[in-house]
């Protein structure tokens, strides 16, 4: 039987708000003393109260918007209530079942449709750390700077069918937080996190397997890949020999590429959400939804989609060149000029061909694809290349011999497969000499 | 004169002060030597602040406040000075912020002379479920002062202040209002900010002020009042004015529902008499029906026992003061209340529920005051119960409040002022208005003590 994945994402992401979600305090916390940014209101003090970041809202709503979310006009927050020693207050301030934006989806370059369910508000959690004083007491210390930093949570369907997928998504969904610039969407100092959750079905089946296992804590795009492909054959396996893989939260281990289990869950949370009375209910105005949708600067897709649509790049060459914005910018001012084609540009820059130093203007990348062209089109280059392809293809030599022009064609193809850059007149006249005999 | 000065009303005190005819000093001094004499009778404070008398003698009685001594609740967090809720989990807790009524209390030029007693976290009506001891009815020790706000209640009827903030979430300052006989207000629900507060019911808890008379109720309230950059569900704006004797004639009615039939005679007989003199005040009076109370008893136990579940979640022990091993057992039993009420698949059967019947219930009072501007009744059942009444009952604060928890869970507005005795107990009436209504209720309120004297009784103290 074969089995495929079935794999979602939850994405938070701190934004880079001045102050925190719902205090006055800075939410900028990295690398800073422990609880030197703390208030009555983010360590929890009795009778403080919530007061919510109008900013922080609008990015969340615009990085719905980018994510082509429908906007909840009527929404809240409510409190998702669990005990840890990280979370002050025994609750943290979400959104339940009115969030922000819901129903949304990102296109990877392959055209596939990946759905988001929704995208949320909720305030981050202090930090616990492990630590040994004095006398060798083992202790954990919890440092509140991070405590109510604003974090908005983007949740797919189990759209993804393999960790392809899942790499372009989530560097996708970074460069589009990064073009908003509401947030570093830095993974290795955590505004963004990553959780993957995977099962395995037989490809026959349909619907969703009765368990799902949670990947946690892991920091990069490499690792996530890993843990992921990990997790798939893992699971496979289990069900191979006829058992089931349990229902459970798992980290990933770096050293020894694998993942291991944290925490099973015998029953799902109960949160017991319900609207956060502190935080009175949102109306948003359909006009002002618009603004922010005008505001909205140019996304990756949207560059992609041009350098397709108007240059007529592949859909990977459009995705590396979007990708990033200088080589995007130099790309397009150096087709604008017209003097090389842009898909010879586009292949040139996607192949690294400048070498180890990247063009400085479009004129030096038009002077470079010419210069490197020229090479190509040099007979020393191309004759030993032609010499052993005419060789190899006696076939196609007394076909063309019989008058069958268009066996050229298959000859010049097959000097290109080994010399892409090969010049096709020069590599045309240099087969045409050869086979009358014209080349010594 | 100076022997009574703890006996005056704001009006009478801030006119004293400002004429030169006594100090700050002496005003306080006076309260000071009524609670040291009363308190060990009746346990209204719970802490008193030792800089009561240094504060007075720098009291800048210019202030609208200036040198006025007052006490407040033990929920309303006040930097440097214990607070505890009553309960022994705050044993030891020392806030390092000021909650903003008091912030704005001290702006005012009040001098704050101790917390009060209070049902441990606001949980009761009887003030019995404190950690530190009921408080004592005033006008017979028998009998309890009501609650949440009984500390502050007692300690108002006592004159061992001139006057004290309360909190309410249901009925928790009128019907203690009511069982001590003084005035006590509930403001428009987010009219007063609750930053500070020690979180009850976050959704209907209202700080307001409980006093000698309605005027003074009103002054403190127009001080409190107004938008609070710390507390969202704050109003922006303050009412304007209380509206003048001349204005519209006021429309009065009665709801029937609210004289319920286990009601005493007596009761019934003095809130007809009280809409009699309402009458003869040139307001019109007719009997409304409003929805049966019984109705909000259901819907509050469920809202504000599920909030109550996620607001103590926060006091664990670890940060400040003491484990949860402290809980008296009301609080116990409301966690686990409801915890039960908000669990997945009940929460669509009970919170959900609850949420449905109290837009109704706010519906029913809209209705009622497109008839009436304000509604009136008993504020509650009865006089004071005696002592140890509220023991092993778990749902005694409920039936006790029945008839204020309606206009609390609608987050209208409501004052409760005497309006006779009943077995030498006093009896509130209260007021009901719109949410913003404050203008008319007080209005009213006003009226009706200055043509009534009920408000001027006070006990004698043994
Ligand atoms: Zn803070």
């Amino acid at each position: 039987m074969k089995y495929v994945p079935v794999l979602g994402f939850e994405v938070h992401i701190e934004l880079a708000t001045k102050s925190k979600m719902f205090c006055g305090c800075p939410a900028d916390h990295f690398g800073k003393s422990p609880n030197t940014q703390t208030c009555p209101v983010c360590l929890g003090l009795p009778g403080a109260l919530p007061v919510p970041n109008s900013r922080a809202i609008e990015w969340c709503i615009k990085l719905g918007l980018a994510l082509n979310c429908e906007v909840n006009l009527f929404s809240k927050f409510d409190r998702k209530n669990y005990f840890y020693p990280d979370l002050p207050k025994g609750y943290q301030i979400s959104q339940y079942d009115l969030p922000f934006c819901k129903q949304g989806f990102l296109d990877l370059s392959s055209g596939k449709r990946i759905q988001i369910t929704r995208v949320h508000m909720e305030e981050d959690t202090g930090k616990l750390q492990h630590a040994v004083i004095n006398d060798g007491e083992k202790v954990t210390l919890v440092d509140f700077n991070r405590s109510g930093v604003p974090l908005v949570e983007v949740v797919t369907e189990p759209d993804f069918s393999n960790t392809q997928e899942t790499s372009e998504f989530l560097k996708e969904l970074q460069q589009i937080v990064r073009v908003l610039k509401i947030s570093s969407a830095d993974m290795e100092k955590g505004s963004m996190r990553l959780e993957a959750n995977i099962s395995v079905r037989p490809e026959n089946q349909s619907g969703l397997p009765e368990y799902k296992v949670e990947i946690k804590n892991v920091n990069s795009f490499r690792f996530i890949k890993k843990a992921v492909e990990f997790e798939i054959l893992r699971q496979t396996r289990i069900l191979e020999s006829g058992a089931s893989p349990v229902q459970e939260t798992r980290g990933f281990n770096e050293s020894k590429g694998e993942t291991f289990s944290q925490r099973t869950k015998e029953e799902a949370d109960d949160y017991r959400y319900f609207p956060e009375p502190d935080i009175p209910p949102f109306s948003f105005e359909v006009d002002k939804i618009k603004e922010w949708q005008s505001q909205l600067p140019v996304l990756p897709i949207q560059n992609r989609l041009e350098l397709m649509e108007k240059y007529g790049l592949s859909a990977s060459n459009a995705y590396i060149i979007s990708s990033n914005d200088t080589m995007r910018t130099i790309f397009i001012r150096a087709a604008e000029i017209g003097e090389i084609a842009a898909k010879t540009l586009a292949d040139f820059l996607v192949n690294k061909k400048y070498g180890t130093r990247f063009p400085d203007s479009p004129s030096e990348l038009i002077k470079l694809v010419k210069s490197a062209n020229s090479v190509q089109s040099e007979e020393s280059v191309l004759l030993p290349v032609v010499s052993e392809i005419i060789a190899q293809n006696p076939e196609a030599v007394a076909s063309f011999k019989s008058g069958k022009q268009q066996s050229i064609g298959f000859l010049i193809g097959q000097v290109r497969r080994r010399l892409p850059d090969a010049d096709p007149s020069a590599t045309q006249k240099l087969i045409m000499d050869n086979l009358s005999g014209k080349s010594s | 004169m100076s022997s009574d000065l703890h006996h005056l009303d704001i009006s009478a005190a801030s006119a004293g002060l400002r004429g030169g005819k006594f100090s700050s000093r002496e005003l306080v001094k006076s309260c000071l030597n009524q609670i040291q004499k009363h308190n060990s009778g009746i346990n209204a404070f719970l802490t008193l602040n030792e800089h009561a008398l240094e504060e007075a003698d720098q009291a800048d009685i210019n202030l609208p406040l200036g040198g006025i001594p007052m006490a407040i609740k033990d929920n309303f967090l006040t930097q440097g000075l214990r607070t505890t809720a009553s309960s022994k989990v705050l044993d030891n807790y020392i806030p390092q912020y000021d909650s903003t009524v008091v912030e704005k209390l001290k702006k005012a030029g009040a001098i704050i002379l101790g917390k009060t007693n209070m049902d441990a976290w606001a949980h009761g009506s009887s003030t019995e479920t404190s950690d530190y001891g009921p408080t004592l009815n005033p006008w017979n020790t028998g009998h309890l002062p009501g609650g949440s706000s009984g500390g502050s209640a007692a300690a108002v009827r006592a004159d061992m202040c001139t006057f004290a903030i309360g909190s309410e979430t249901a009925g928790s300052i009128r019907q203690p209002a009511a069982w001590c006989g003084i005035t006590g207000f509930k403001p428009t629900y987010g009219r007063i900010s609750r930053y500070g507060v020690i979180a009850m019911a976050s959704s209907t808890d209202s700080p307001g002020p409980l006093t000698k008379t309605a005027v003074d109720a009103s002054t403190i309230t127009s001080l409190l009042a107004g938008k609070d950059p710390s507390d969202a569900t704050t109003i922006p704006g303050n009412y304007q004015k209380i509206l003048p004797k001349n204005g519209k004639k006021l429309k009065i009615g009665v709801a029937v529902e609210y004289l319920l039939p286990q009601m005493k005679d007596e009761v019934k007989k003095l809130i007809r008499e009280a809409a009699g003199v309402l009458l003869r005040l040139g307001m019109s009076v007719e009997d409304i029906s409003l929805m049966d109370p019984n109705y909000s008893v259901g819907v509050y136990t469920i809202v504000q026992r599920s909030e109550v579940s996620s607001n103590l979640a926060r006091y664990d022990g670890i940060r400040y003061g003491l484990d949860r091993s402290h809980f008296g057992e009301e609080a116990k039993r409301r966690i686990m209340l409801g915890t039960y009420t908000l669990s997945s698949g009940y929460y669509d059967q009970y919170y959900q529920k609850a949420l449905k019947v109290r837009t109704m219930i706010i519906e029913d009072f809209n209705r009622a005051f497109r008839q009436v501007d304000l509604v009136i009744g008993a504020t509650s059942p009865g006089p004071a119960l005696k002592v140890g009444a509220s023991r092993n009952q778990p749902m005694f604060g409920e039936m006790e409040d029945i008839l204020v928890e309606p206009s609390s869970i609608a987050g209208l507005t409501g004052i409760s002022v005497p309006c006779g005795f009943v077995d030498g107990l006093p009896i509130g009436l209260q007021i009901i208005g719109p949410q913003g209504g404050e203008e008319s209720v007080f209005r009213v309120a006003l009226e009706y003590q200055s043509a009534v004297d009920w408000h001027l009784a006070r006990p004698s103290l043994t």
